[in-house]
């Protein structure tokens, strides 16, 4: 853990701007169990926040919640001002309806723990489809920009392979690239390589370090690699129990917290 | 009455029993497509978020399985256009394919549905993610994965609903058993013309059943379609996959 923190040194200019996204005491219960107990977070243009913790302890359901996966029991989530989960009608605020959800989450992008590839498409096509159906932007453009996102990912190559033809690892760059041709402002990354052999993590977290220093997008990652986060991230939340138990930059929370379940999670963790 | 089975009597009655065989094969297809249809039908109104209607929905086709086809024909032929207000009296070819058709769709409904519950969950998340419109995330993505795997059930069911067709003879379709009918009612004799029947069910049920078991195949490996293209082409992919992994660990 002896690395240098490389900082953004744009993160003061950022963090003076107003947030793209604003949790308001937001929770979540899924039956009697309360999984998100008051959730207070700010995520600033361009920021790179990870969200580290044990399972169970609500990290994944906080970034499900943005990208209208799940929905929150009580508070609110804004998206650029706007509520994401509620919407006025006539002077009073209702529940969103997938038009208000589809309005806000345009700019919102995600990247799964499993991949989701689209099976029927090669992979060219899994990154036109969104462009060209959803934004109606024009095949030929879509096609150019999508040719080279797989390009930056290393998979220029293997354009007009379906997704069963490919490794966990390459799976999971096709699914980055996927994302990264919507050009949405936020990117949220949950455990991406959770589900990957060993020796392909290391691919996908170069392509997530390569995203994270050359483009502006905001990214959240629920991660367990500890050392990734020290690397690529501006702040860390540390989740316990359903609440932000601890958050600052990398190091303050990896390397120099006094908060003894930080210190007990971490202990426990490099320990395996 | 004949007792002997006569060739004579096949020759001459197996042209006269042929020429129902438009009607069976026609009567089979417009069951087979309204059947289609409608099961997309039960299916869509049975997602629609309002609690009554998915009982009434999911009542209504419990109602439909649970009685025999051969009713339900009658009811539509005989006693539809006796109910007050909404009765009118319909063509038997278009009872048939009301009765058959909606008989079976309650069956098809069912096969659409297990190829969308057995569509990953993922899936769903995934086109969410991309903000696919609710009718583009079933057009591009869902139906496209869903359907492909229950063609060799709904090809099942096209082979079961050809024979049943026959059922329409009893309100005077006139199929190849009605024709057989007929010429055995007729010339007193049965024997020759049922046989012939028999035949030519048997001619078109057991190849179109190989078809289907080899439409299975083809199904299964959908979406490797090198591996269909040629084989020796996924060897090499494979190998190139291997090695491109190794590359890229940092």
């Amino acid at each position: 853990m002896s690395k240098i923190l490389v900082k953004n040194k744009e993160n003061d200019i950022l963090l003076n701007s107003e947030p793209i996204v604003k949790y308001r005491n937001v929770t979540k219960s899924f039956g009697d169990t309360h999984v998100l107990k008051g959730i207070n977070l700010d995520i600033h243009p361009g920021e790179k926040i990870a969200v580290i913790g044990p399972s169970g302890s609500g990290k994944t359901t906080i970034i499900r919640m943005l990208m209208t996966l799940e929905e929150p029991t009580s508070g609110d989530i804004l998206v650029n001002g706007t509520n994401l989960w509620k919407m006025d009608k006539n002077g009073s605020q209702v529940r969103a309806n997938e038009k208000h959800l589809r309005d806000v989450r345009g700019e919102i992008g995600m990247v799964f723990q499993h991949f989701n590839l689209f099976p029927h498409m090669t992979i060219l096509e899994n990154c036109m489809s969104a462009p060209v159906h959803v934004k109606k932007e024009s095949k030929e453009e879509v096609r150019e920009r999508s040719i080279k996102m797989l390009e930056r990912v290393g998979l220029g190559d293997k354009l007009h392979f379906y997704p069963s033809q490919l490794s966990g690892g390459q799976k999971q760059r096709v699914a980055m690239a996927r994302a990264l041709v919507m050009r949405p402002k936020i990117m949220l990354f949950d455990e991406v390589t959770s589900a990957l052999d060993p020796e392909l993590v290391g691919e996908v977290l170069e392509v997530i370090r390569d995203i994270a220093r050359n483009d502006e997008m905001a990214m959240v990652l629920v991660t367990h690699e500890m050392d990734f986060a020290l690397d690529v991230a501006d702040k860390v939340l540390f989740l316990d129990q359903g609440v932000i138990a601890e958050q600052g930059t990398a190091s303050d929370v990896l390397e120099h917290s006094n908060n003894e379940r930080v210190q007990s999670f971490l202990k426990r963790f490099r320990r395996v | 009455m004949n007792t002997n089975f006569r060739w004579e009597t096949f020759l001459e009655a197996f042209p006269i029993v042929l020429k129902g065989l438009g009607m069976t094969v026609g009567l089979t297809f417009a069951c087979f497509g309204f059947a289609l249809i409608f099961g997309f039908l039960w299916i869509f109104l049975r997602r629609i978020p309002n609690k009554p209607l998915v009982w009434l929905v999911t009542w209504m086709m419990e109602f439909i399985r649970s009685t025999p086809p051969l009713v339900q024909l009658f009811f539509i032929y005989y006693a539809w256009p006796m109910v007050p207000g909404v009765g009118v009296t319909l063509e038997p070819f278009t009872c048939a394919v009301l009765g058959i058709g909606i008989h079976y769709s309650t069956y098809i409904g069912e096969i659409y549905r297990s190829g969308i519950d057995s569509v990953d969950k993922g899936q769903w998340e995934a086109s969410t993610a991309l903000n696919f419109s609710t009718a583009d995330k079933w057009k591009k993505i869902i139906l496209p994965q869903a359907i492909p795997p229950t063609i060799p059930m709904l090809g099942n069911y096209f082979i079961i609903m050809f024979k049943e067709v026959p059922l329409a003879s009893t309100i005077g379709v006139g199929g190849i058993l009605f024709m057989a009918n007929s010429y055995g009612a007729l010339n007193f004799a049965y024997l020759e013309p049922l046989t012939i029947v028999g035949i030519i069910f048997l001619a078109l049920s057991y190849p179109s059943s190989i078809l289907i078991k080899k439409l299975e195949v083809k199904v299964n490996t959908r979406f490797d379609k090198n591996a269909v293209l040629s084989k020796s082409k996924k060897k090499n992919s494979i190998q190139e996959i291997n090695l491109e992994g190794s590359d890229h660990i940092v």
